[in-house]
């Protein structure tokens, strides 16, 4: 029986999110097959056989999943679980692999276990529920068990001297169901939200995107990245995608400032195993000064770029 | 076409979680319930649908115990011309609720299935997904946007790093992200009115579908508190204490 791991790449770029989902797929203790569908998968799977834990590469690059979409690649992974041994199916727990292993898990007829912080054992698995709020520890009695796993929870893994086999898939599913019209990218300099050691975020007491930029400077001064409480999003001061919590991204950085966000728990959810955390909010009463390390209550409009100016 | 939107009853939103004392589950007796916000951005989306002339009829559909008959009252009162309850226990797994469904779809044939994209108790963020596959439908989860022409959707999808369109044959299945649309309030005459709406309950068993959980609830646990730290007075306070203390910067 092997584990069978989806790579998450966009514009031929790996998604770092795959490596920590890796780290979880090889601590189940079976051999560890990736799948690289799409453009480029050539290239990617290259770069996903360099690192430890993999035992082989499985490389699908038929024009049907050239736009990876859903209904074609989750065909491919149902097929490739019907036909091999696969004991598990994992995916990072991003928009991809949510989008993806559910469906897969409803065409093998099994459950699908959404967000995995920790891995008992290869039957028994852990994922927070109710925002964070609580933690259950389940038992899955199916014969495969489709996982999606929550990245900040395990380690990225490591390059290996050894590179693993890769072996190149003839298989294509054309569905037919959906097509790619477009994409809209924001482009950014700055780190990855998920990926950042320092996260700085700002909440609706920023005012304005425009006052985001006060954040930006902080954050070039720190190599930080930049997020944002969904009151800041819905306001329209800045984009979807930099949203931290419930249902933006989860993250967990070394350190996280909080500036202008009052700590609801749809934000706490998607921050509060972050090491160290700061908040800056001119309420005392602010919820978040009951998670924060460090706590200052003041005007962010002084404060921040007075932090600038301390760190520079 | 016909649009059929699933809702759910959950703890709501603002209410504090407390884990019962012997680990079996969440405290849910006694508590505020209301219907999953992400379910109301999938009401609203099947109202404007209809209002732009795309849908024929909304049928709201919950699956849960005989109380989820109030969240379909609720979508009754937006505006959604009839309801389904499938009745069943309260704890049914995403594929269970997907098989349910499915077996509504069958017998509806609507053109749109519309949910939300989880439920902010169980946070698995599967039902809709899972349910297209039943179908063999397009899919197009977290939508923020959708536009039916002719016999495609095109579906505006929020992706890690932005925005992604896609073009779904119809029937499709939907879920909604935060940012489709400002839900609408019920007003008090259209309450009342809701009352008369049709609301038809189907008993799960009768339905056929193996509902059997596949998880077992080992543990439900709280994670560990986070308490507060300290105060500080100053940046400069602040910036001494994440160099030496904390060692984050």
């Amino acid at each position: 029986m092997a584990v069978l791991l989806i790579a998450e790449h966009h514009d031929g770029v790996l998604k770092l999110a795959t490596l920590n989902a890796l780290t979880a797929a090889a601590s189940l203790g079976s051999s560890v097959e990736v799948l690289v569908a799409g453009k480029h998968a050539v290239h990617i799977a290259a770069e996903m056989a360099s690192y430890t834990g993999v035992n082989q590469v499985l490389i699908a690059d038929a024009p049907s999943y050239s736009d990876q979409g859903v209904e074609n690649v989750a065909a491919l992974v149902t097929e490739l679980v019907t036909t091999s041994a696969y004991s598990h199916v994992l995916a990072a727990s991003t928009a991809y692999g949510k989008n993806l292993l559910p469906r897969v898990a409803a065409l093998l007829d099994v459950a699908q276990i959404s967000d995995v912080v920790e891995i008992i054992s290869v039957s028994r698995f852990v994922r927070p529920f109710y925002a964070g709020n609580a933690l259950a520890t389940v038992e899955s009695a199916d014969p495969v068990k489709v996982l999606t796993v929550r990245t900040t929870a395990f380690a990225p893994a490591e390059k290996s001297t050894v590179s693993a086999a890769v072996k190149a898939l003839t298989l294509s599913h054309e569905t037919g169901l959906s097509t790619f019209v477009n994409a809209d990218f924001s482009v950014s300099e700055r780190i990855e939200l998920t990926s950042a050691k320092i996260i700085i975020a700002g909440g609706r007491g920023m005012g304005s995107g425009a006052n985001f930029g006060l954040l930006e400077k902080v954050a070039d001064t720190l190599g930080a990245a930049v997020g944002a409480s969904r009151a800041a999003v819905d306001a329209g001061f800045v984009s979807n995608d930099m949203q931290v919590g419930q249902t933006g991204k989860i993250v967990a950085p070394q350190l996280y400032i909080a500036v202008g966000i009052s700590g609801a728990i749809q934000h706490l959810a998607g921050m509060k195993d972050s090491k160290v955390i700061v908040a800056i909010n001119n309420d005392e009463d602010a919820p978040i000064f009951r998670i924060a390390d460090y706590g200052l209550v003041a005007d962010l409009f002084e404060t921040v770029p007075a932090l600038e100016a301390a760190l520079s | 076409m016909k649009v059929m939107v699933a809702v759910k009853r959950v703890l709501d939103a603002n209410v504090k979680v407390r884990v019962k004392t012997d680990e079996s589950d969440v405290e849910l007796s006694n508590m505020k319930m209301s219907i999953n916000p992400f379910c109301e951005i999938a009401v609203e989306a099947a109202l404007q649908l209809k209002e732009r002339g795309q849908a024929s009829e909304i049928i709201a559909v919950s699956v849960g115990l005989d109380v989820c008959q109030e969240q379909l009252r609720t979508a009754l009162a937006m505006g959604a011309d009839r309801a389904v309850l499938i009745k069943s226990g309260s704890d049914l797994e995403p594929l269970a609720i997907a098989k349910l469904l499915n077996e509504v779809v069958k017998r509806e044939g609507p053109g749109i299935v519309l949910l939300g994209k989880q439920s902010i108790d169980g946070d698995n963020n599967q039902t809709g997904q899972m349910l297209s596959a039943l179908m063999g439908s397009s899919q197009g989860a977290f939508a923020s946007d959708i536009q039916v022409v002719g016999e495609w959707v095109n579906v505006a999808r929020e992706v890690d790093g932005g925005m992604e369109t896609r073009s779904l044959r119809l029937p499709a299945v939907i879920t909604a992200d935060l940012r489709l649309n400002e839900p609408r309030y019920a007003s008090l005459p259209n309450i009342m009115k809701a009352k008369k709406k049709p609301l038809e309950v189907i008993d799960a068993h009768e339905l056929g579908v193996d509902i059997t959980a596949r998880l077992k609830v080992i543990k439900v646990t709280a994670p560990q508190e986070r308490t507060a730290g300290v105060r500080v007075s100053s940046v400069d306070e602040l910036v001494q204490k994440l160099k030496n203390e904390a060692g984050v910067i």
